[in-house]
């Protein structure tokens, strides 16, 4: 008995991602050396073709492989996000594996395997299919985060993430055993109607807070984020920007569903938990940043402050709060992974440009590249006009609607702290004198590309912000 | 026969018993054992589920809880493998390069 053809369809970009992957595992071995690059473009390709599959998904709406997955906007759009930060990672990639000596197919590969990961993770409608998407996705960085064989930190970041994620994941899992033991099901619409029917009891309420400490790890919410610097910093830089917006974006669709959807009914239960969460996230992060002197750390830091502005939205738990969380994610994907790009680019080899002092002076020899990089921490820290500041209001005005104004309060006084450390940076760049000789690195084709991109979706979100806004509605409507 | 909740609590102990070693254990091999045994404190806890339910479903997750452990344990080893040649020791404590 074969399940219907529509149920390929609705999971076609992770078919054809997986495939491009095997592709590449494939043909690396025959490729001569110094030529591995072409195995990029390759992955670069797969990720088009799965952007182009998405049509598919559009086209046949609905729930696959009896009810296993969904196959909705809400779907489509965390897929669109989590395959554009594949792409644009990939193209940021070429260079920096080069000089790093490190360029090699299963590279792509493991992107490619990581983003069908997350995509599964958008679509998920039961928590065992959750947990393998998870895992899939979670696998393939691990690896992808030790990638620089040779250089201590990165073993180190591996290891981290490793150990770290692996236990997250088995809090996940046994939520989801202890779930199954009080509903008789992994399904979220079931597991909503027992909830509905017979309350909820200690085993669920027990399960319902395993699973948010592994999913807070995935998604890096305090006070489970302990690892998030340490491994942001140890990777290499592109895996850096991957691991900060997608596995991010996915986590928090699955946590929308798994909240929203399956636990809806318990929400009394989870609402102060987000609320702490949220408030733990902010602070940590923004006041942890103000000190570090490397921008890569400060950005991890600056991410991990990210990921509890969106927790406002979600404790809003409104439809406009799933709305502003998917708009949030979209315009932290654009800024958050341009902002990485160019410190993959201004690091150099072996990443030794890293501090804030190594950027004094850019501004004056590479203008448009500081130019870039002003834009983007500009947009992180919420200024008028960018995509940050729409996603901030969003996500404010979502919880003030639910009258969370302590909540507001605290996250707007925590955006004015946030500017300090991010204007500290563009300060650097400007007014600064650099303080030791250096040739900037040429620029090449992609990673110009992948800036640009990734500008101009700051940008377009920023000033025309309703066509994607009108779209995360939608998809926060398609989730019933 | 045995009522559920004895299997219920043996699971919880067991995955108490890997929480506990994750946290105080050093060796790199010994906190990726006390993973190991956390996973397998859930598959008992989703077998015994699965006959209290007369359902198929539990005995199912188990499978992909065992393929997805196989799969980390690769990748764990190999990581370990890596950390041991670059550093000549498998002690957490002296993988401190990054601050915590």
């Amino acid at each position: 008995m074969f399940p219907p053809v529509q149920d390929l369809y609705r999971i076609a970009p992770e078919i054809v991602l997986c495939l491009f992957g095997m592709l590449v595992m494939l043909i690396d071995p025959f490729v001569p050396a110094g030529r591995q690059r072409s195995m990029g473009w390759l992955a670069f390709a797969g990720t088009l073709g799965a952007f182009a599959s998405l049509r598919w998904m559009f086209v046949n709406p609905g729930s696959a492989y009896s009810g296993l997955l969904r196959a909705d906007t809400f779907s489509l759009f965390v897929h669109g996000i989590v395959i554009a930060v594949a792409a644009l990672a990939i193209l940021g990639s070429f260079d920096y594996l080069d000089h790093e000596g490190i360029q090699r197919g299963e590279y792509y590969a493991l992107i490619l395997f990581a983003t069908a990961g997350m995509g599964i993770l958008a679509g998920a409608n039961e928590l065992v299919t959750a947990f393998v998407g998870l895992e899939i996705s979670s696998i393939s960085t691990y690896i992808l985060a030790g990638f620089r064989r040779n250089a201590l930190k990165s073993n180190e970041a591996s290891l981290k993430y490793f150990l770290l994620g692996s236990f997250a994941t088995a809090f996940f899992l046994y939520g989801t055993a202890l779930t199954y033991g009080a509903t008789r099901s992994t399904r979220f619409e079931v597991i909503d109607q027992a909830i509905a029917a017979n309350g909820s009891g200690a085993l669920l309420i027990i399960g319902l807070g395993l699973i948010f400490v592994g999913l807070g790890f995935k998604v890096v919410a305090a006070p489970f984020q302990i690892y998030t610097p340490d491994v942001y910093e140890g990777a290499p830089t592109p895996v850096t920007a991957v691991l900060a917006c997608g596995p991010k974006a996915a986590a928090f669709a699955v946590m929308v569903r798994v909240f929203y959807g399956a636990f809806g009914h318990a929400s009394h239960i989870w609402f102060w938990a987000i609320w702490v969460s949220a408030v733990l996230t902010m602070c940590i992060g923004n006041f942890a940043a103000i000190v570090q002197s490397n921008v890569k750390r400060l950005l991890a830091y600056s991410s991990i402050a990210h990921a509890g502005y969106i927790l406002v939205a979600f404790a809003a738990a409104s439809e406009i709060g799933v709305a502003a969380v998917l708009f949030y994610l979209a315009a932290y994907a654009a800024m958050t992974l341009g902002a990485f790009l160019i410190l993959a680019y201004v690091g150099g080899t072996e990443e030794r440009r890293l501090d804030i002092a190594d950027y004094a002076g850019l501004g004056t020899r590479q203008p448009w590249v500081a130019a870039c990089f002003s834009l983007f921490l500009f947009s992180l820290l919420g200024l008028p006009a960018t995509a940050g500041f729409l996603g901030k209001f969003y996500s404010f005005s979502a919880a003030i609607d639910q009258r969370l104004v302590w909540l507001v309060v605290i996250a707007s006084i925590n955006s004015v702290i946030g500017s300090y450390y991010y204007l500290k940076v563009v300060v650097a760049m400007y007014f600064w004198e650099p303080n030791k000789e250096w040739t900037p690195s040429p620029m090449h084709a992609p990673m110009f590309i992948a800036l640009l991109l990734t500008a101009l979706g700051t940008i377009y979100l920023g000033i025309l912000p309703d066509r994607v806004m009108q779209w995360a509605i939608t998809s926060a409507q398609s989730l019933h | 026969m045995v009522p559920i909740s004895y299997y219920v609590i043996l699971s919880g102990v067991l995955f108490g018993l890997g929480v506990i070693g994750f946290v105080f254990k050093r060796n790199i091999i010994t906190i990726f054992m006390s993973i190991e045994l956390m996973l397998n404190a859930v598959n008992l806890a989703f077998v015994a589920f699965s006959r209290e339910f007369n359902q198929l479903d539990g005995l199912v997750f188990v499978f992909f809880v065992i393929v997805v452990a196989a799969a980390e344990a690769a990748v764990g080893l190999a990581i370990a493998m890596v950390i041991a040649r670059n550093r000549k020791s498998l002690n957490v404590e002296d993988v401190d390069l990054l601050k915590f």
